[in-house]
């Protein structure tokens, strides 16, 4: 493999990396301060792709059609919040798992009827449409640059806001021991609001960039759940910084695992076996690499202290 | 009381479904959807076994139901379709596959067991994807059903239908027997207070892998069963989704009694089927009964009928969502 392609494919690995970091953001939060499994945080995602998408075509912009999926899906979230999942704190996970996996199949036939069922088609996004030259002679989309540059940036945002902030103090506060916190005179409840909502928003966002570069399906927020929590698992629930190590782990373990064992395999046995394992076994890297992680370390890479 | 009626519903089910095929229901339509809720059934109440009995979620049983499947095609390619070779071999694979895996997945506990299981969950679908010999993704046509001494006793609907009644039945009563002997107390007084139960000299590791393994062996039966039912294997059989759906008839049936995943798996199985007949979106209608019921059915359905419970003494509430008594 030749070191251009190599390259290609660590900054595939990144930009992955860096939308999964944006999903598991919310839900390594949501689940580490008020110990609630939200499975219908995949609907999020979905959710900011499909409204991208239709305001994009609307307001003929992808970039507007981007900004104003924002407070759509932070509304959304609201709105799930109150309507559903504030019935559920106090609740055991697995009344959670089974409510949640209830609003997943509802949001995904609600899809389903409103938008159909075939891929959506997504603007491009003006200005960014072309490649960059990184390297003499190796192109690389622009709008696949900017989304790995514009989600380290929203990644530095919520470092600062969690670590530097009040409300961010908080927030690890409740992660760590929630009853203290809400023994101390803080309204839990709004803080989680706060948290669950703002995690909506993030995943809604990661949705309407994943737009362009995957098909908008109304599928497609379960695939990326799963390996959502893997990340928060390998990285230590409640933990940011864990979550974004993790999430570009994840993300360049598996986009280096498909672009390279099929070839690695080749050395070992013939081309068509070693395609077909190849690929499966890059589908199982991350997963093997998760129960390694859980083997070694039961809390994941970060454990937040509890006490 | 109580324990009579925990003893009676179960039976009542059982007898209906048993009296089903004389009641009108033995079309072929009828007899595919009961055998499916029964075999489902078969899994969720293995399923019901760890979750209820010893707190173990696991979120990959579906790998178990699909080595069973396997076993068969595997089997059925190399010509082998006796039943008294396909259906132990189907539970040993299972069992072993859940030995194995559960000697690593035992070492977590809560969330990080849910996800240490979809990771072997998961490595078992992408395998079982990869198995060119038997058809990949695209799945494995059986030649024929499993045969019972050279007679094709499964092929006709209403043996089939009483094997799976049977089973599924020999199920419970194994799993119930086993949570009220005193292996079974060890697994629930471990799911209570793990470090009490090991201060008392009761481990509660390998009473755990064998709760597991022996669940993984029973639902390997239920998926020789689910391969013979639909004469085809597939990945699907065991995508993580069917791990969901294993463990949402658990929840919605009432993870502190096992009839429950009973009730849960024919509610889930004839509610889908009446539903996507009904409505081309049967999901929209079918997502919030789910949501419903967890927010409503504190115990499941089968805590609709169980009596009010008794105050404890000491003040102490239960744990969330199962019975210490069951």
């Amino acid at each position: 493999m030749s070191v251009n392609l190599l390259l290609v494919q660590l900054l595939n690995g990144a930009q992955l990396g860096i939308l999964l970091f944006l999903v598991a953001a919310g839900l390594t939060l949501v689940f580490g301060v008020m110990d609630f499994i939200n499975l219908a945080h995949g609907v999020q995602y979905m959710l900011g792709a499909y409204v991208a998408a239709s305001l994009g075509v609307w307001a003929n912009s992808f970039w507007l059609g981007l900004l104003l999926a924002l407070p759509v899906s932070l509304l959304i979230g609201l709105v799930l919040e109150w309507l559903v999942f504030r019935h559920l704190y106090g609740r055991d996970h697995l009344s959670q798992v089974l409510a949640t996996f209830g609003v997943i199949l509802t949001v995904d036939d609600a899809v389903r009827a409103i938008w159909g069922s075939a891929p959506l088609p997504v603007p491009q996004p003006e200005g960014f449409t072309g490649g960059v030259e990184i390297m003499p002679g190796l192109t690389y989309p622009t709008f696949r640059l900017a989304i790995i540059v514009v989600g380290l940036l929203v990644a530095l945002l919520l470092w600062l806001l969690v670590d530097r902030t009040k409300a961010g103090m908080l927030v690890r506060a409740g992660a760590s021991n929630a009853p203290m916190v809400s023994a101390l005179g803080v309204d839990i409840g709004k803080l989680f609001t706060l948290v669950f909502g703002f995690g909506a928003m993030l995943a809604g966002f990661a949705g309407a960039l994943a737009g362009p570069v995957f098909a908008v399906t109304p599928g497609m927020g379960d695939a990326v759940l799963i390996l959502a929590f893997v990340v928060i698992v390998i990285g230590g629930i409640g933990s940011i910084r864990g979550a974004f190590i993790a999430a570009v782990l994840v993300g360049l373990i598996d986009t280096l695992g498909r672009a390279m064992l099929p070839d690695l395999l080749r050395l070992v046995m013939d081309a068509s076996s070693a395609r077909q394992t190849g690929a499966a076994l890059a589908s199982m890297l991350v997963y093997i690499v998760m129960a390694a992680i859980l083997f070694f370390s039961p809390a994941g890479l970060f454990p937040v202290r509890r006490g | 009381m109580r324990a009579r009626l925990r003893l009676i519903l179960p039976l009542v089910v059982l007898a209906a479904l048993a009296a089903a095929p004389f009641l009108g229901f033995d079309s072929s339509f009828a007899y595919t959807v009961l055998s499916r809720a029964m075999i489902l059934g078969m899994g969720a109440v293995s399923l019901s076994l760890l979750v209820g009995g010893a707190g173990l979620v696991s979120m990959g049983h579906a790998a178990m139901l699909g080595v069973g499947a396997y076993a068969v095609a595997s089997l059925d390619a190399a010509g082998v379709t006796d039943a008294l070779i396909v259906f132990p071999v189907a539970a040993l694979a299972a069992g072993l596959f859940a030995l194995l895996t559960g000697a690593v997945s035992l070492r977590t506990s809560g969330v990080h067991f849910i996800m240490i299981t979809l990771a072997f969950g998961q490595m078992a679908f992408f395998t079982a994807s990869s198995l060119s010999a038997l058809g990949g993704d695209d799945g494995y046509t059986l030649y024929g059903r499993t045969e019972w001494l050279g007679t094709r006793l499964l092929e006709n609907r209403l043996a089939f239908h009483f094997i799976c009644l049977a089973l599924l039945a020999g199920t419970w009563l194994l799993c119930s027997a086993l949570l009220d002997s005193r292996f079974g107390r060890v697994l629930r007084a471990s799911k209570e207070n793990a470090l009490r139960a090991q201060a008392v000299g009761f481990p509660p590791y390998p009473y755990r892998l064998v709760a597991y393994t022996l669940a993984g062996a029973i639902c390997g039966v239920a998926g020789a069963l689910l391969a013979n039912a639909t004469e085809f294997v597939s990945p699907a059989t065991l995508a993580w989704g069917r791990s969901g759906e294993l463990l949402f008839m658990v929840i919605l049936g009432g993870a502190g009694q096992l009839y429950g995943a009973i009730l849960g798996a024919l509610a889930i199985v004839l509610l889908e089927e009446w539903l996507s007949h009904l409505l081309e979106y049967w999901r929209l209608a079918f997502g919030p009964l789910l949501i419903l019921s967890v927010l409503f059915l504190r115990n499941g359905l089968a805590g609709i009928t169980a009596m009010p419970k008794r105050r404890r003494p000491s003040g102490k509430p239960a744990a969330l969502g199962q019975e210490a008594d069951a």
